[in-house]
């Protein structure tokens, strides 16, 4: 792909509310997930019943978008008839594509349908081209989410030595670790983002006002104590303070989001396919607001006007964005 | 989607007056609201689940009361009270009138409330998102559910609540009503 072409913009959607947000304000493909275990954003309140998904596919056909389902976590020993079912469920519905991670799953889908279209989650964590190789040989993988830890040089080696697509992360929260492999909420609270599909799950996350600052709890844990008039961040691990040795700071990663939006055409000649907004439990202002504003960027590309870039930091995390590995420096 | 930066405040002289206001007329207003949202929206207890059994202290900073929330689906309730007797409550979620207006309207965004710290939530987490989701998903119109209060007169209210809403709006900046959006192109 080179500096000009069209890019597919792929939206989240926590809602079928969302969805129609993320439609309307221009989304060429939409992702969301059941509002089960089989998704990676299993929280309350969110995602949709059999019945949503059914009724946003055709919503989304009907308005020329795409709709991707994430069944992007790994399935409990003696719980797969549970993910299995729920590819199914796409297959049946005509969603055209479902986001799978698990090499088991992947198998399932592949032999079952064949005619359904397989993208490999990011949660795989597949960030060289021999591991995406096997996925694409093996499943017949259409599409690779890449990890949020290449260079834009490393993903354009990829994209020379593979024959599938791949979508990267343009905009959001940032995870440090390689996605699919991270046990940190896990300790805390007996939970794990990758099986039960919620990292830092609200039922163990707590908030309280003390004296003017605000003290996150995670399973009982303090993980930040932020001062009055401070961005405050999510309750993760990941992003929270902690003295080790003479050290007191951020020791895993500072609070900033994601926005990549300048690289665009960096992404673009690099041979990526697909942009990919996260944020699914983001509310639908925050899903017009964004997905329209990438729109407008890649509309913007496409013409070879500048990308205007930096206007949504106030809808991130920490109120800061950084382009992440994309471009590495020395700190 | 409005700047978090431009939120309004409530007049620091209105609610000093409103201090002095009896809350029964306001509660009756509420209790009927919450009935017939109820009513309208049967999706919203599907979708908080567990949570409504929970109740929610809905607490506009910036006015001398608070509201206590309970969406128990066969008989939601929505009562004003005094932040001093508002009794017990699972989840408190704390910003400025119009940030929790705005919310319901889906003209602000609740993370980035809370990161830039206009929203504050305490208590139950997961009753807290549960609601805030179901919500969201309901894409509530506040003149219209007013309006509906008219019963059959619901469509002859529905014009001048609606007009009312963008007056007031256009006035005092706050999301009276939902976000013209548009489709793309």
């Amino acid at each position: 792909m080179t500096v000009g072409q069209a890019l597919e913009l792929v939206c989240p959607a926590g809602t079928p509310a969302a969805l129609r947000a993320a439609v309307e304000a221009g989304a060429h493909a939409v992702y969301c997930g059941f509002n089960d275990e089989t998704n990676a954003r299993n929280f309350p309140g969110l995602n949709f019943s059999r019945e949503e998904m059914a009724e946003a596919i055709a919503f989304a056909h009907r308005h020329g978008a795409k709709v991707l389902v994430a069944l992007n976590t790994f399935p409990r020993a003696g719980a797969f008839s549970q993910w299995s079912a729920a590819v199914d469920d796409c297959a049946r519905f005509g969603a055209d594509a479902v986001i799978l991670a698990d090499l088991g799953l992947l198998e399932d889908a592949s032999r079952r349908h064949p005619g359904l279209r397989l993208h490999l989650s990011v949660q795989a964590a597949a960030a060289n081209a021999d591991a995406i190789n096997f996925y694409v040989r093996t499943f017949g993988v259409k599409r690779i989410v890449l990890p949020r830890v290449l260079t834009v040089q490393e993903i354009a080696a990829i994209n020379r030595e593979i024959e599938a697509e791949t979508e990267v992360f343009i905009f959001g929260g940032l995870c440090v670790m390689a996605e699919g492999r991270c046990s940190l909420s896990s300790y805390a609270t007996g939970k794990s983002p990758n099986m039960n599909g919620a990292c830092s799950p609200a039922s163990h996350v707590e908030y309280r006002e003390e004296g003017g600052a605000l003290v996150s709890r995670l399973g009982g844990f303090a993980i930040h104590r932020v001062a009055a008039g401070q961005p405050a961040p999510y309750p993760t691990l990941c992003k929270g303070v902690f003295e080790a040795g003479d050290y007191k700071g951020h020791v895993f990663e500072d609070p900033v989001s994601l926005d990549a939006a300048a690289l665009i055409p960096q992404l673009a000649e690099a041979g990526v396919t697909a942009l990919k907004i996260e944020g699914r439990q983001r509310s639908r202002a925050y899903t017009e607001a964004v997905v329209r504003s990438f729109r407008r960027a890649l509309n913007d590309h496409a013409a070879g006007r500048p990308i205007a870039a930096g206007e949504l930091r106030a809808l991130t995390e920490g109120q800061q964005t950084t382009a992440g590995a994309y471009r590495k420096t020395w700190r | 989607m409005p700047s978090a930066n431009a939120i309004p405040f409530f007049p620091t002289a209105g609610a000093l007056a409103l201090r002095l206001a009896p809350l029964a007329p306001l509660s009756f207003a509420a209790a009927r609201l919450a009935r017939s949202l109820g009513r309208r929206h049967p999706a919203l207890f599907k979708r908080l689940g567990d949570q409504t059994g929970k109740t929610f202290l809905l607490d506009p900073t910036d006015l001398p009361f608070a509201f206590l929330l309970s969406p128990r689906p066969e008989a939601p309730g929505l009562k004003a009270v005094r932040r001093s007797s508002a009794g017990s409550w699972d989840a408190r979620i704390a910003g400025s009138l119009a940030a929790l207006i705005g919310l319901v309207h889906g003209a602000y965004d609740g993370d980035a409330l809370f990161f830039s710290r206009d929203l504050v939530i305490e208590g139950d987490t997961e009753a807290v998102l549960a609601l805030r989701n179901a919500i969201d998903n309901e894409e509530i119109d506040l003149a219209r559910e007013t309006a509906a209060l008219f019963g059959p007169f619901e469509s002859v209210a529905l014009r001048p609540a609606h007009g009312l809403a963008a007056l007031a709006a256009r006035w005092t900046g706050v999301a009276f009503k939902r976000p013209e959006r548009g489709t793309w192109e």
